[in-house]
């Protein structure tokens, strides 16, 4: 009885162990990667060419990050980058909360659906068009068609959340204020909408991460001054006489707000992430 | 918002009570809708429809833009490069499945258990696919260098003999997919889990009394039970492996030579290097039908067929 016993805690503790060594194993190229980004950025060039490599930055140095901002035009980029994502996010809030309040009460699943072709095609296919269209307009140059193309990612993200989560909410109260005499567009921003607050947030950032990270549409239709981060970045690899730490630097300027955010808000991120399987472009 | 209704499935589902207040019930609500689906037509539809339009002309930016019928899928047929190009992307997209699936299943089951900062090591798991593309992208071309690089410098400390990673034809797209599979075994993870989340716990405490391993339960219970939602994510992984561009773009631009030009580089190229937008909007038109169809055969075998 004890020898039992004492053999299911050892086969226990091995499981546990089993369990311990496989999470190590499956963060670790994440864990490895990120540390060995850092590391570039914080390095001086000597020791990034080095071979052997070095691994810890001694002394860690900000001048990559200081040769990034002085011989790139970075203020300007993150300001585009800014006004893009926070414009695209914005509209998308506005349009899509009503929209999937208005989809979920329908319960119209053919709308949803033209929503999943959306997040089936490829971003490029809708660049053809749309790069003719703003040529024709002469907006090719501003910053319009970059908010305009972004609402292709962000729309979508924030209607499929906003279908899910008004879906799951009880209808009763909704339906009480509207015995009591309220329209259904009061029904709407004064009963549902604070409810399903949560879910907003969820909607706001995920479609802002992923217009963030949007690279395609700002490559075919951004100009010189309208460049957005990640496009900027990529210039920076293909225009400048290439070295690592300024470039590392830079890529860790592009996404540093991304990786800060996903850390604070982890719960939602993965609420959203895995209702949806959304991402955008 | 419930972890168990995954896209798909409330696509799939009927409307259950769609008269419950009379027949104008519905209607009424259509006006919440009418904003986006305006902006939907105009920046998803319009382009839609425009993309046909020109993929049956002789589209350059500039100039004349005669009608030429069916020639510039005539043209396809013929285009070695184009059809190369398909290969490579189901290449591409076959192994940018499979190995985040299994990945990403294993890694559910993990995170599906109770440890000690399971969320912070499920939040260090998710970062690769939040963190912008480009940015990860230009940090492995510098750790693919092939004398300065430190993946060479970690091969050797195992005792293997460097690669050339991405500056060789014949490794370039299996290193591809390790960026691909670093990058999106998460989301399969997320899904997956979720998944995992919402089965019911009396199987596997009648496994446990039973004397069932590890193994068993996860083979005869989570695996099956799961598989719906593992066919959600295979089919989700494999859109977007289809539609993959970010980092192939910047890490070769299709190079060596052609030896990584998937479907999606080459229609930038076309339609952006070239300026052949006629030629560009038809191979969107195939591109686009491809992914559908492939979608609607996975959703199809789904549906009917349950894991055995």
């Amino acid at each position: 009885m004890t020898r039992s016993r004492s053999r299911h805690r050892l086969k226990r503790l091995a499981g546990r162990a089993g369990l311990y060594f496989s999470v190590l194993v499956l963060i670790s190229p994440a864990i490895l990667f990120f540390l060995w980004m850092l590391s570039l950025s914080f390095k001086n060039e000597a020791d990034n060419t080095a071979f052997p490599p070095v691994f810890i930055p001694n002394p860690p140095t900000f001048d990559n990050f200081v040769d990034v901002f002085a011989k790139n035009d970075f203020l300007t980029y993150t300001i585009n980058s800014v006004i893009v994502s926070f414009s695209a996010t914005g509209l998308a809030l506005l349009l899509g909360v009503p929209a999937g309040y208005g989809i979920a009460k329908a319960k119209a699943t053919k709308a949803a659906v033209l929503i999943l072709i959306a997040r089936v095609t490829p971003g490029l296919s809708y660049l053809i068009p749309l790069f003719l269209l703003f040529q024709w307009l002469g907006m090719i140059g501003t910053l319009a068609p970059l908010v305009i193309t972004h609402l292709v990612i962000t729309v979508p993200i924030v209607v499929w959340i906003m279908i899910g989560y008004f879906e799951g909410l009880p209808g009763e109260l909704e339906e009480a204020a509207l015995v009591d005499g309220a329209t259904i567009w009061q029904a709407f921003r004064y009963v549902a909408m604070p409810l399903a607050r949560p879910g907003i947030t969820v909607a706001m950032i995920l479609a802002f991460i992923f217009s963030w990270n949007n690279f395609i549409f700002g490559v075919v239709l951004a100009g010189r001054s309208t460049r957005t981060l990640p496009v900027a970045v990529y210039n920076v690899l293909t225009f400048e006489q290439i070295s690592w730490g300024p470039l590392a630097a830079a890529a860790l300027v592009v996404t540093a707000p991304v990786l800060l955010l996903t850390l604070l808000m982890q719960k939602e991120i993965v609420a959203g992430l895995t209702a949806g399987g959304v991402k955008g472009g | 918002m419930s972890a168990s209704t995954t896209p798909i499935d409330r696509v799939a589902a009927k409307p259950s009570d769609p008269f419950r207040h009379g027949p104008n019930y519905a209607r009424r609500y259509w006006v919440f809708a009418m904003p986006a689906a305006i902006v939907v037509a105009a920046v998803i539809v319009f382009p839609w429809i425009f993309t046909l339009f020109m993929s049956v002309h002789d589209w350059k930016v500039s100039g004349a833009v005669p009608f030429v019928g069916m020639a510039n899928y005539a043209k396809m047929l013929v285009d070695d490069r184009f059809q190369w190009a398909i290969v490579r992307t189901l290449i591409f997209t076959a192994a940018s499945v499979i190995a985040p699936v299994i990945l990403g299943v294993w890694a559910a089951v993990c995170f599906a258990s109770n440890f000690r900062l399971r969320g912070l090591a499920r939040t260090i798991f998710i970062l690769p696919m939040m963190a912008t593309p480009v940015a990860i992208s230009l940090v492995w071309t510098m750790m693919f260098h092939p004398q300065l690089g430190v993946l060479n410098y970690l091969l050797s400390l195992v005792g293997l003999p460097p690669s050339a990673w991405v500056y060789d034809s014949a490794t370039v797209i299996p290193t591809l997919v390790m960026v691909e599979t670093w990058q999106w075994t998460p989301l399969v993870m997320l899904i997956v889990l979720g998944g995992i989340a919402s089965l019911p716990s009396d199987p596997y405490e009648a496994a446990i009394l039973d004397g069932a391993n590890t193994w068993q339960m996860f083979r005869h219970i989570t695996l099956p039970l799961a598989w719906p939602f593992i066919v959600v994510a295979s089919v989700i992984r494999m859109i977007d492996a289809l539609k993959a561009f970010d980092t192939i773009y910047v890490i070769t631009l299709g190079g060596p030579g052609t030896s990584s030009e998937t479907l999606n580089i080459l229609l930038y190229q076309t339609a952006f290097a070239y300026y052949d937008l006629g030629y560009g909007s038809a191979m969107v038109v195939i591109f686009f039908l491809l992914i559908l169809l492939i979608s609607i055969l996975l959703l199809h075998v789904r549906q009917k067929q349950a894991f055995q």
